[in-house]
């Protein structure tokens, strides 16, 4: 399934990233298992649970695994034959550690821009301009030895973009941060793909946090893929109107389910099935009829979390969409 | 009132957030890649660019193989006459417990730096291949070691040429303690990364090549004293083979003529042929070694 997004990448209608029959073993482990997909350029979250495929999968885009079988291309190009033009349009931020401690954050992205083959001043303009991208300012002169969690996460990716690829690679780049660099980071990416229209490709595995960020989202289990869709497609508006009223619930229920309604009473709020716009009119009757206020209503929108229990009552289950 | 405010925005100075701009100039291929990697590596190896800590190490140790040409050079400027109390490749024979520690100390960070904070992963996702790092890092190394063999024997040529020696023997035995230095520096930054490349951890890496340079020098040493004191002379030159700096030394003194300070060096042509071979074996198999633990490095 292709999916739109808003990023800008190489070919317009070429996809980012294509496999087909991918496969990688290692001896009797299959890391990833014949996986066929097709991505469209824009910010791409790639989800599965730890030990699920990803970062293999993100290691064979950039070249540094052969497949064991099967095709791949990146930005249009074959992996097995252009891996080193890809390289040159690709930004990989791991998941663990890779800065040494003994250089300032400044000296580490200017080598790192050049060793991608910018030239000394262009690697150094590109620097100041990365760095100041991803937030990090005064402390880019020290040695990285003394830098908190949060600024390691942001050189990581500083370098991966210091060399304005086409695509980035970004392995779980919220792990280890606390809520609010996380935001920061999350918010990083989301700009990343918008205002600067380089294609990411983001893994986590957490749902939550690419459902914000991500115009697509691949899931991936035992390196299967399990799903790929658009997030508008998997959080779109489904058939349930959530009301909350400021009391007597339980009587406002009884008077629904009167007129024919579907109505679950979950905590404090009503879970109403959709039936028609004339549904709206009926809650709002309901509650002006027995003089309680009507606090909210709304659609409730799916959430990325239920592609997993989706997935997993596959065949229908009752909130498949 | 309105003023006010306005001179303060400018005394805090005012942040033009000009947006993403992107790179249309050119991307250089992995030449310029390697070069840039053997620059900063070279540089690396004395600490330049990097923390106030990691140039004290190095640093001392060139000051160490350099302060007592100083003394050298005054001394014999002082005395006249027409030669140096100490010959130029036998002044680098003698010093090699420096030039050892030096390899050592440097060879990890060179390498073993890379492994360790998990960097690999950065540079094979670039255009760099493994030949590309391994071309590098070995040819920066070898050009620190060089340069350390290199400044004392400079010192003490300059010192001949103030102090009035005659240029004409000077030269040529200047430059083949230079072709010492450098055969020299090709073996020991070839012999120091395979050793490094294969300990993560620098403190290991430091030990391991300490004590692998030195234990083979004590042995030739002590063997080929054995050896001189029975009168075996052929078992004695071929002792020369079991370290580093003998083993270049019997290369250049048969090939070049430099001095020696070992009492025996390869016996007769065959002798020379076998030193040369070795030599370049010992070159070819660590740079084979280490383009193979780097091939393997890619795929983990």
């Amino acid at each position: 399934m292709t999916t739109t997004g808003t990023g800008a990448a190489a070919a317009p209608d070429a996809p980012l990233i294509a496999t087909s029959g991918l496969t990688r073993r290692f001896g009797a482990v299959t890391a990833v298992d014949d996986l066929t997909v097709d991505v469209a350029p824009g910010v791409v979250g790639l989800v599965g649970a730890n030990g699920a495929g990803k970062s293999t999968l993100l290691k064979i885009l950039l070249g540094l695994l052969p497949a064991t079988s099967g095709r791949v291309s990146v930005l249009g190009l074959d992996v097995a034959t252009a891996g080193a033009t890809i390289r040159e349009r690709v930004g990989y931020m791991p998941e663990h550690d890779c800065l040494p401690p003994d250089v300032s954050a400044t000296e580490f992205v200017v080598q790192m821009a050049r060793l991608s083959g910018l030239p000394k001043t262009a690697a150094r303009e590109r620097t100041a301009d990365t760095l100041r991208h991803v937030g990090l300012y005064e402390e880019r002169y020290r040695p990285m030895g003394g830098y908190s969690t949060g600024m390691r996460q942001r050189v990581k990716l500083a370098q991966a973009l210091a060399h304005d690829p086409a695509l980035v690679l970004l392995d779980e780049p919220t792990n280890g941060l606390d809520p609010a660099g996380r935001d920061d980071m999350l918010g990083l990416i989301r700009r990343i793909g918008t205002d600067f229209g380089i294609s990411v490709l983001v893994t986590s595995h957490l749902l939550g946090e690419l459902e914000r960020v991500c115009d697509s989202v691949i899931v991936i289990d035992g390196g299967r893929l399990l799903r790929s869709s658009s997030t508008a497609d998997v959080t779109a508006a489904s058939s349930v109107v959530v009301v909350e009223v400021d009391a007597r619930e339980n009587e406002v229920a009884a008077r629904l389910r009167q007129a024919g309604l579907d109505v679950h009473l979950v905590g404090r709020l009503l879970e109403v099935g959709l039936r028609g716009d004339a549904t709206y009119d009926l809650v709002r009757d309901g509650a002006d009829d027995l003089g309680v206020g009507l606090v909210r209503m709304e659609r409730r929108r799916h959430r990325m979390a239920e592609l997993f229990t989706r997935t997993a009552d596959e065949g229908g289950g009752p909130g498949a969409a | 009132m309105p003023p006010e405010p306005v001179r303060d925005a400018r005394e805090l100075g005012v942040i033009h957030d000009i947006g993403y701009r992107h790179y249309d100039g050119p991307r250089l291929g992995r030449a310029y890649i390697r070069r840039s990697l053997y620059a900063d590596s070279a540089k690396g190896a004395y600490g330049l660019g990097r923390a106030a800590r990691t140039k004290v190490m190095p640093m001392l140790l060139f000051a160490a193989m350099c302060v007592p040409t100083l003394v050298i050079v005054v001394v014999a400027s002082v005395t006249g006459g027409d030669e140096l109390p100490v010959g130029y490749t036998t002044y680098l024979v003698q010093l090699q417990v420096v030039v050892a520690v030096f390899v050592a100390a440097q060879a990890p960070v060179s390498v073993s730096r890379d492994l360790r904070f998990g960097i690999m992963p950065l540079y094979f996702s670039r255009p760099m291949r493994p030949v590309d790092y391994v071309q590098a890092r070995y040819a920066a190394l070898a050009t620190a070691v060089f340069l350390l063999l290199a400044a004392p024997l400079t010192i003490l040529f300059a010192g001949a040429l103030l102090a009035e020696m005659p240029v004409g023997e000077h030269l040529p035995d200047y430059l083949r303690a230079l072709v010492y230095a450098v055969l020299l520096a090709v073996v020991l930054a070839g012999l120091g990364l395979v050793l490094a490349a294969f300990t993560p951890r620098r403190g290991l890496g430091v030990a391991a090549i300490v004590a692998v340079l030195l234990v083979l020098s004590g042995v030739q040493t002590a063997a080929q004293a054995i050896a001189v004191e029975q009168g075996a002379d052929t078992a004695a030159g071929y002792t020369g083979l079991v370290s580093p700096f003998s083993l270049v030394d019997g290369v250049t003194r048969e090939l070049v003529g430099t001095d020696s300070p070992l009492p025996a060096g390869p016996p007769g042509a065959v002798g020379t042929l076998v030193f040369t071979a070795v030599t370049a074996l010992v070159v070819l198999a660590c740079y084979g070694v280490l383009l193979r633990r780097y091939r393997r490095v890619t795929g983990a």
